[in-house]
């Protein structure tokens, strides 16, 4: 059949500049540059091209650019580009489309709309450089109150497992098949050098990234790969996965072809068989099911980590939080409609779940109207971009917050949305061996290393700015928020004030 | 239930709360003999300065021996209709031994003076239907305050009082002649709030039970104390930073049944750091108290007095950002924002000296002076 | 206070006065201390002074102040010239943002003892509270120096941009160790004698230990020579135990801070 799409991207080769060096045609994993024979002459297929930029930024003369295609259709704004080319593309297909990366649609980022406050006068700002600033926090279930024996000061209660991040900035699940294992790497050594965690996703943990267990969230999901006893026991927390920000309901799909033989080994399935999570864990159906397996996680690790529940955010999320409160989880992760993914249906991934920030606001309002807010952690992941988003959602009355997305561009990624292809051009979503060893697990640690110190020294000077010293002084402290550009039903579900009120 | 805003009274401008800075002063026999106002007058009179005249109050423990059983409230009305509401309320909870108007000099000049009555009280047994007196009496302080337009209660303990008012502490000291009361222990306090309400309840000392506090400083977290607090039923109707101080230590030291100790290493903790230095049991305290409590850290600059019954402390947050100095004199225990305003009073000092941030001074009852240990408060004074 | 009618000083000398500041307000008393400097008074003695502020301030005299009673906040600040004796203990901010004279304390000082001074001397017979020397500095022919005989609070020598701090530790027991956290922190000029024992977690990171060489000890001999004098001391005696000096490491302490975009 022939094609109706148009290209998306023109590949500019300045015939000047151009060495004919081929270093674009090996980078280029997606077909697009390539030697023609006959003309002896490095050209370009420009149909391949999803603009990832690894070609430009490889290329020694930087004799390339790659910009989108000027192609125009006739003006409208109900039937934009993408729709068109979408609906070309199942009529050509027949199929579902799938995508990789978090939302591209324009949702509403609460982010940009909530400002912070700083001290003047009434109370000083403390200045975080030379004194002391605190971020370290503490997830796990926490007791309504402590009983400490009056005279001795001794400790009557006896705490469940608590787990002290430095940074309140967590690793997210990224799946290792999915993601290669020098990424699981990078994020392992990164979190133990900054003292936080990583989250193993769904597909196990590599035997060789066992000493990195006490950094390590080792995941639960619905399709048990790699759950054994050890894998279990190594990590520091153990998360069920209910489902993600970016496919609220759906399961997952490893497409045979990156079941290499280690990802089948840490997956233990055969090599090569298409690894399928279903969409819901099929011994969940409900909340007292969820329940059982919270406990069957404490009891199968003695009572020695905190488990996790992560979840998309959906419209019933503070009801559904309660609920998982109380079915004895010690954390819960929200994710929400910006959250990412190494492969999605599209519509489910633009359609689907409610804005992390709306999510926080109403999960830690309701649970503190149950009085059961001190009972779990609350992680929020699903569009952190900076270190302003981690300290509002921490303002909003988040613990910490996940990252996937931001740290998979401190290693390379360009947002290109293809990571459902296999063929990540920056060596992070594959498992093409070819490509993997693009990145290089100590220079990938380092610009993790680097983003998150980066980031904590900026959250620093914002806490210092409020007069606070402590993060625990910010969390839930919604009244160092102000909305800008919000309606009133906004500002109250955030629980802040207009700016200027 | 809560029909009334109290904001609005105290917050005319509903700004996230009500910003002060100001003087403290606390002075107590720790042998228990009683003594007149007339020194804390004084001396907190010398720090004028520090506050603006629109705020200004006293606690005195020991107060009213006669009715040391009783629950002594003291009450502000905005009109006769609040008193009629109020009293019905209490004679239907309370067996009411005594009701009286709370003397004053009519002839000190300050401004909206509310009526002030005093009532001594006992919980009747079938209202309380054996739960702990003291909750009932939160309970009802509660209800008044929230519930009974134009009438608010601000004392509320046994054999102490509370008196205050907006306008400089010795006007106020004047206004209810309180050279004329006499107590083993006083706080005093001089307000500089940075609005303009003429609402008397504003004014230090918070008081809920027979708990006091006197505070300077603007807490940084207070958002987040105040939701805390919110969960375990307390309503911050006045929006300070006083009452959250109050409400936390009610909630730690009498619903939680915190040692002092560790009710303070909630308040101002140790650092993560210091925290890894200590012996392992004492790490696994302070480690459970901040992991647990740590959204009732009070984070910011500021200086506490706190006093109950037989008890008084002097606090200050973890970096000391707000001044405090401590002296003793024979069984004199002294607390001030400054020296100079305890010299006023008591020129010759056994020991005056600044403690440590975050490090709690204690005077209690019976001779005993718990002070902060270690090589700056073992400092001698200069005199 | 209220304040009272100022009497006249009382002339005790031919260029010295007494006044007794009881019941004067800060205004009332500084006004008293202006005229007194204006008429060519060389040496004033207060009596009875109880937290009236910034004495000192506003004379630009090499004037002689002996204060008994205690002074207020801020004792001596943006001072240019005047000596200062406080016969007892002084307040918080004493020294703020000097530009010359001296202060001698026989007592302690409260917090942020010297800050921002860029001239002049203060010696502390007893300790200090937060944050003394806090970002004092140094300019052309200027440099502060201030001596404690105690010991300090918390964040001595803060942002200390320059000039000498010396603490002798006399208040500390054989074994003893100083209990000041976050000594020197963000330090970029300027030096710390410290006499007696710190752990390393005491210091700010931005601080260095070194030994003392001859031209430290000079400095020292003659600060602590100056300080054994008002307080009538052994020069000797303090001088002895093992000091150590405290440094920046760096000039520019927060070069790696930022990442330019
Ligand atoms: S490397 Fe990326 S940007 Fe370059 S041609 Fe290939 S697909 Fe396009
Ligand atoms: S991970 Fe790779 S494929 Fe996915 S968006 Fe990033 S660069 Fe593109």
């Amino acid at each position: 059949m022939k094609t109706y799409l148009p290209n998306r991207f023109i590949v500019e080769r300045d015939p000047a500049r151009c060495i004919q060096c081929e270093v674009c045609v090996n980078q280029c994993s997606f077909d697009v540059n390539y030697r023609d024979a006959d003309e002896d002459e490095v050209r370009s297929r420009e149909e391949n091209c999803v603009g990832c930029h690894r070609c430009v930024l490889f290329c020694p003369t930087r004799a390339l650019n790659i910009r989108r295609t000027p192609l125009d259709y006739r003006e409208n704004a109900n039937w934009r580009p993408e729709i068109i080319e979408d609906i070309i593309r199942q009529a050509e297909s027949g199929g579902i489309l799938l995508t990789g990366m978090g939302t591209d649609k324009a949702h509403p980022i609460y982010w940009d709309r909530l400002v912070l406050n700083a001290s003047q006068v009434t109370n000083p700002s403390i200045d975080p450089l030379r004194e002391p600033m605190e971020l370290r926090t503490y997830l796990g279930r926490k007791p309504d109150s402590l009983t400490v024996e009056p005279g001795s000061l001794a400790l009557k209660t006896k705490l469940a497992p608590q787990v002290a991040i430095e940074v309140p900035i967590l690793f997210s699940a990224l799946s290792y098949g999915a993601v290669s294992i020098n990424v699981h790497k990078s994020l392992a050594r990164a979190a133990t050098e900054m003292g936080t965690l990583f989250n193993t996703g769904e597909g196990g943990l590599h035997r060789k990234l066992y000493k990195y267990g006490a950094n390590t969230i080792c995941q639960v999901a619905s399709g048990r790969f790699g759950v054994h006893p050890d894998y279990l026991n190594v990590g520091r927390i153990l998360e069920i996965k209910i489902g993600q920000g970016a496919k609220p309901g759906i399961g997952g799909h490893l497409p045979g072809e990156k079941v290499s033989a280690e990802v089948a080994a840490t997956r233990m399935i055969p090599k090569g068989t298409d690894a399928l999570s279903p969409a819901p864990q099929h011994d969940i159906y409900s909340i007292e099911d969820l329940a059982q397996l919270i406990s069957a996680l404490k009891e199968a690790t003695n009572y020695t980590k905190p488990v996790s529940v992560k979840i998309a955010a959906v419209h019933n999320a503070a009801a559904i939080a309660s609920g998982i409160a109380r079915a004895g989880a010690d954390i819960i992760a929200l994710d929400g409609i910006r959250g990412a993914t190494g492969a999605a249906p599209k519509i489910i991934r633009d359609n689907v779940g409610i804005p992390i920030e709306l999510a926080i606001a109403a999960v830690d309002t309701r649970l503190r109207q149950e009085g059961i807010r001190n009972q779990v952690s609350l992680i929020a992941a699903g569009g952190i971009r900076n270190s302003g988003d981690v300290i509002k959602a921490i303002a909003l009355g988040a613990d910490a917050v996940y990252i996937g997305t931001a740290a998979l561009v401190a290693l390379g990624c360009t947002v290109c949305q293809q990571c459902h292809t296999g063929k990540c051009a920056w060596g992070i979503c594959t498992s093409d061996l070819r490509l993997t060893k693009r990145i290089n697990p100590d220079i990938g640690a380092q610009r993790l290393v680097n983003l998150l110190r980066g980031w904590s020294l900026e959250i620093k000077e914002m806490l210092g700015g409020m007069g606070v010293n402590a993060l625990e002084s910010l969390r839930g402290n919604r009244l160092h928020l102000r909305g800008v550009g919000l309606t009133d039903t906004e500002l109250e579900i955030l629980g802040v004030k207009m700016a200027g009120a | 239930m809560i029909d009334r805003d109290m904001n609005k009274l105290n917050n005319p401008y509903n700004d996230d709360k009500v910003i002060s800075a100001c003087s403290l002063f606390g002075m107590m026999d720790v042998s228990g003999k009683v003594f007149s106002g007339k020194d804390i007058i004084r001396a907190i009179a010398n720090m004028h300065v520090r506050s603006n005249g629109l705020g200004g109050g006293f606690a005195v423990y020991g107060l009213y021996p006669r009715y040391a059983d009783y629950y002594a409230f003291h009450l502000m009305y905005m009109n006769k209709q609040a008193r009629t509401e109020t009293e019905d309320l209490l004679k239907e909870n309370f067996h009411m031994v005594l009701a009286e108007e709370i003397p004053v000099n009519p002839c000190i000049a300050v401004s909206n003076a509310p009526g002030l009555w005093r009532y001594f009280l006992e919980p009747e047994a079938a209202s309380l239907n054996g739960r702990p007196a003291d909750d009932f009496v939160i309970e009802k302080v509660m209800q008044i305050n929230t519930c009974i337009e134009g009438a608010f209660v601000f004392s509320s303990g046994k054999n102490m009082g509370v008196f205050k008012g907006a306008a400089y502490p010795e006007d106020i000291a004047s206004y209810f002649r309180l050279e004329e009361y006499a107590g083993y222990l006083w706080t005093a306090h001089g307000r500089f709030p940075t609005n303009t309400p003429g609402w008397w309840g504003g004014a230090h000392p918070f008081n809920i039970l027979d708990w006091t506090v006197v505070h300077n400083g603007e807490i940084s977290s207070y958002g987040i104390n105040r939701r805390y607090l919110e969960m375990f039923g307390y309503a911050c109707t006045l929006q300070t930073d006083t009452e959250v101080i109050a409400y936390a230590v009610d909630l730690l030291m009498r619903r939680h049944k915190l040692p002092l100790e560790a009710a303070v290493s909630v308040l101002a903790p140790a650092f993560w750091e210091e925290i890894e230095r200590m012996p392992a049991a004492k790490q696994e305290l302070h480690r459970a108290l901040r992991t647990v409590y740590g959204s009732l850290l009070l984070n910011g600059p500021f200086t506490v007095i706190i006093a109950r019954q037989g008890e008084m402390m002097g606090l200050t947050d973890r970096i000391r950002l707000r001044p405090l100095t401590a002296a003793t004199r024979g069984d004199m225990f002294f607390l001030s924002s400054e020296e100079s305003a305890i010299r006023l009073v008591c020129p010759e000092l056994d020991r005056a000296w600044i403690p440590m941030g975050g490090e709690p001074v204690i005077a209690r009852l019976g001779g005993t002076k718990v002070v902060a240990e270690g090589a700056v408060a073992a400092a001698k004074g200069a005199c | 206070m209220t304040g009272k009618e100022p009497t006249s000083p009382a002339v005790t000398a031919r260029d010295s006065v007494q006044i007794d500041a009881a019941g004067l307000t800060t205004q009332q008393l500084n006004d008293l201390l202006r005229r007194a400097v204006a008429d060519g008074i060389k040496k004033i003695e207060l009596r009875n002074v109880c937290g009236q502020r910034y004495i000192g301030t506003d004379l630009g005299q090499p004037v002689e102040i002996d204060i008994y009673g205690t002074p207020g906040n801020d004792l001596g600040s943006f001072m240019d010239g005047p000596r200062i004796r406080v016969h007892g203990n002084a307040q918080d901010g004493c020294g703020n943002t000097m530009n010359h004279g001296e202060i001698v304390v026989y007592g302690h000082a409260g917090d942020i003892t010297g800050l921002s001074a860029r001239d002049g001397k203060i010696f502390v017979r007893d300790y200090v509270g937060y944050r003394a020397a806090i970002h004092m500095k140094e300019y052309q022919e200027r440099k502060p120096a201030l001596v404690i005989g105690g010991t300090a609070q918390d964040f001595l020598g803060e942002y200390m941009a320059g000039g000498t701090v010396i603490v002798l530790g006399m208040e500390l027991k054989p074994g003893e160790k100083h209990r000041a956290r976050f000594i020197g922190t963000g330090m970029h000029g300027g030096a710390i004698y410290l006499r007696g024992e710190v752990e390393k977690y005491q210091l700010g990171k931005e601080v260095g230990v070194k030994e003392l060489d001859d031209n430290d000890r000079a400095a020292l001999g003659s600060l602590v020579g100056e300080f054994a004098r008002h307080f009538s001391y052994e020069a000797e005696a303090l001088l002895q135990g093992k000091f150590i000096k405290l440094v920046p490491l760096y000039l520019r302490p927060y070069g790696r801070l930022y990442a330019y975009g």
